[in-house]
């Protein structure tokens, strides 16, 4: 196969980068992994640093033992090494001081073998290794006579001493080394002691070679204990912090664990405490704040319970009776063409004050179910057009009665949303309504329109209007924009506050709008999805035909919160 | 032919209206204030259709509900002070048609009880088949029986005029409000837990997977329709 060079080159090349790539990623992710690690577990870094700390400081001591025990060692040596330099300079001194003359070659390297013997022949140095070589001035090193008389010893004292410790030595100094050199193929350090030896043709210099193995040994063998035993230190603080860390981490993780399930709603969650030391405080106090929590919740579950309970049995007694009195009333106003007129006119009164007590009472239970918590939400499903339609069919007779007519903008397509139609309908019959009792008489317009996440009703009227700063003020409970207006359509003035609550319930904003002689508008912003949060909504508050010229009327929003359509939620009641 | 009521309840002013009222629209009540002797009342009356109240004396209302229900399926509506959907749900669960809240017009509740009393008018001699092959569902509309795969399955008016409705136009979907006008003769659309409730019990009786409908489907945001081959 003839690829070209470069196209093989660039392929080499693009595969090494691919490799490389994969390298990176590969590290990348891992270093991300010890990351998390190193943050999220206490453990861990604990462990990571007792382990760095204890091996710096175990190192040093180590460290500072080996070289304490060592200097030590060859000091002993040393002092042991002198006092034989001494006693074989004073034998050498004496005899080779009796001989005269220099001028015999033979005469001195006989003397020097003499000298040499008598050296080894010492009771010191009978059995040692201990090597002792003799040098004239000037000599170059093949002069050098050594005992043991063997070649592998003499290279060795020749190696061994340097000339500038023969330099020294020459001086008239007793100087010494250490040097390791080959002796017969493998290393040996000697302790090289030199003394200058006078003698009347001239200095001689003395030389001792101390083998140092024993020692190099004895060293090695500190130098490993220290290793073992700092190694071993080391691994072993490490487990004890683990270990330690562990004791103290798992309350602390087990209490963590704990919080976590109290929070979900299982209360009944305690610690195990054992002993009395501070971790078994933190589990008693954990304990106790458990219970406490547990009391309390279960306290406010009881008086939301009774509070429900209450509202049911009112509920059911009064309208038991009322019942009752709605079935007489009704009976007695079919009747009332053959009563005299100011007893039908009763009759009508009571039928007609009637059913305004009925839907108070029916208002008044269903805020009360709304501030105990008990409202539910029964999202489905539904297409807002036809809730629209039909809330508009619905009031289309109450409508005609003002004489406002009602306009509908909707889109052609169905707009399916996941609402409670009870609800949805109850709030727009109520914003309906309250247009065409404020209106009057102008065209009421309803618009719906919905975009990706959100769908937007918005009432439209032209009748009074109400101050700025009132925008807030109309969800109030039985509020009123001008008390001494009389009420037309009697409405009972929670409407608008249950339709605020409908609104909050869906997760969606009721807001509004108005300005005095202008009209007012309400926009009802639900999510398309139950639960969704809303950050928009596709209609605009402010119609486009308001006059903001005059004054920019600014619109406060009562921005409403999403909250969670839980059924038995007791806290917030 | 007069039709008879047997009117539970524990408060008296309130039966004694409610009778004058039934009596005046042409019915015949008989009256029992507590749940304990609900049930042997129903059996000596053999009424044509039950008032029951929800909260009694003795026995709950809906347990006298279930108790009537286990042995006819004679119409059922309830008198509740609770619009709660629970409290309405459990009802209509248990085996309530229909359900009237307190305080209710005497209108509106002869007009929900005639609803439930106008029945078998139409007597054309029609068989229904719906459902998938293999899984199909037969209606006998004279005779009043269902069956599946040959065996009979006992449904209660209410709940075979709902699959009647579903079944003469299948592959139409009925929103909620058109059932509750066809089958439970609301003019205006009344709460449509009322739909959801007892296409839920239609289902348990007639579907082999209630979870999984073959025979009554859903349609999303619109409403049911009746499943074919």
């Amino acid at each position: 196969m003839a690829l070209p060079r470069d196209i093989l080159a660039s392929r080499v090349t693009a595969a090494l980068r691919t490799t490389r790539r994969t390298v990176v990623r590969r590290v990348t992710v891992a270093w991300a992994a010890v990351r998390r690690a190193w943050r999220l577990s206490l453990q861990l870094r604990i462990v990571t640093i007792t382990l760095a700390i204890s091996a710096a400081l175990v190192g040093t001591f180590g460290f500072l033992v080996a070289k304490g025990i060592t200097d030590n060692l060859l000091q002993a040596r040393r002092d042991k090494a002198l006092e034989q330099v001494e006693v074989g300079a004073g034998l050498a001194t004496r005899q080779l001081g009796v001989v005269t003359q220099s001028s015999d070659p033979d005469l001195q390297t006989v003397r020097f073998a003499e000298v040499l013997s008598l050296l080894a022949s010492r009771p010191e140095q009978i059995g040692s290794d201990v090597v002792v070589a003799i040098v004239r001035r000037g000599d170059p090193e093949t002069a050098i006579k050594s005992w043991p008389d063997n070649a592998a010893v003499a290279a060795a004292a020749q190696t061994a001493i340097t000339p500038a410790l023969r330099d020294t030595v020459n001086q008239g100094w007793v100087a010494h080394q250490h040097r390791t050199v080959d002796l017969d193929g493998r290393p040996e350090t000697y302790l090289v002691y030199g003394t200058p030896v006078p003698t009347n043709w001239g200095n001689v210099e003395l030389y001792y070679l101390f083998p140092l193995a024993s020692e190099v040994k004895a060293a090695e063998q500190v130098t490993r204990t220290v290793i073992v035993t700092g190694a071993a230190l080391v691994i072993l603080l490490a487990l004890i912090a683990a270990l330690v860390t562990r004791l103290v981490v798992r309350p602390v993780r087990l209490a963590a664990r704990t919080a976590q399930r109290l929070s979900a709603g299982l209360l009944d969650q305690r610690m195990v405490v054992r002993g009395e030391d501070d971790l078994a405080q933190l589990g008693e106090a954990f304990n106790q704040m458990a219970g406490n929590l547990q009391r309390q919740i279960q306290r406010l579950e009881e008086m939301s319970r009774l509070q429900r309970r209450f509202t049911s049995d009112v509920s059911h007694e009064l309208r038991t009776p009322l019942t009752t009195v709605r079935m007489a009333a009704d009976l007695i106003f079919s009747e009332r063409d053959s009563f005299d007129p100011a007893v039908a006119r009763s009759a009508e009164l009571l039928q007609l004050e009637l059913d305004r007590f009925e839907s108070l009472l029916t208002d008044l239970l269903e805020i009360s179910r709304f501030d105990a918590g008990f409202a539910v939400l029964d999202a489905e499903p539904n297409d807002l057009v036809g809730i629209v339609r039909r809330v508009a069919d619905r009031l289309s007779s109450v409508a005609e009665r003002a004489c406002c007519p009602v306009e509908l903008q909707l889109p052609a397509a169905p707009v399916i949303a996941e609402v409670d139609a009870r609800r949805v309908e109850r709030v727009l019959r109520n914003l309906v309504g309250n247009a065409v009792e404020h209106g009057e008489g102008k065209p009421i317009r309803v618009t719906l329109a919905a975009d990706g996440g959100a769908a937007a009703v918005t009432v439209r009227d032209h009748g009074i209007g109400f101050n700025t700063g009132e925008e807030k003020l109309v969800f109030n409970r039985f509020w009123r924009a001008d008390p001494s207006r009389a009420r037309q359509t009697g409405g009972t003035g929670l409407g608008l506050s249950i339709s605020l609550e409908d609104a909050r319930l869906h997760g969606g904003w009721l807001e509004a709008w108005g300005a005095p002689g202008q009209g007012a508008q309400f926009r009802l912003t639900l999510p398309l999805r139950a639960g969704d949060r809303l950050v928009s909504s596709p209609l605009r508050l402010v119609p486009d035909d308001a006059h903001l010229g005059v004054r920019p009327a600014q619109p406060a929003t009562i921005e409403v919160q999403v909250l969670a359509p839980t059924g038995s939620e007791a806290g917030d009641a | 032919m007069r039709a008879r009521v047997l009117v539970v309840d524990d408060d008296p002013a309130l039966a004694e209206m409610l009778g004058i009222v039934l009596r005046s629209e042409g019915f015949l009540p008989s009256f029992v204030a507590d749940g304990e002797r609900a049930l042997a009342a129903f059996r000596e009356a053999r009424p044509d259709i039950v008032l029951l109240d929800l909260m009694l004396p003795g026995m709950s209302g809906i347990d006298v509900c279930r108790a009537i229900r286990a042995e006819s399926g004679v119409p059922i509506v309830m008198l509740t002070a609770k619009s709660d959907t629970v409290d309405v749900v459990l009802g209509l669960e248990s085996g309530a048609d229909d359900y009237v809240v307190k305080p209710f017009k005497p209108k509106e509740l002869v007009a929900r009880m005639r609803a439930r009393l106008r029945r078998g008018e139409d007597v054309t001699p029609e068989m229904l088949t719906i459902g998938p092959p293999g899984n199909q569902i037969t209606i006998d509309v004279p005779a009043h029986t269902v069956s599946r795969n040959s065996d009979e399955v006992r449904l209660t008016p209410l709940e075979f005029d709902l699959l009647v409705a579903l079944a003469r136009k299948p592959r139409q979907v009925f929103t909620r409000e058109v059932l509750l006008e066809q089958v439970w003769g609301y003019r205006h659309a009344a709460d449509t837990r009322l739909v959801n409730v007892h296409v839920q019990r239609l289902r348990a009786k007639i579907e082999p997977d209630p979870e999984r409908p073959e025979i009554i489907l859903t349609v999303r945001g619109v409403g049911y329709k009746a499943g074919t081959g």
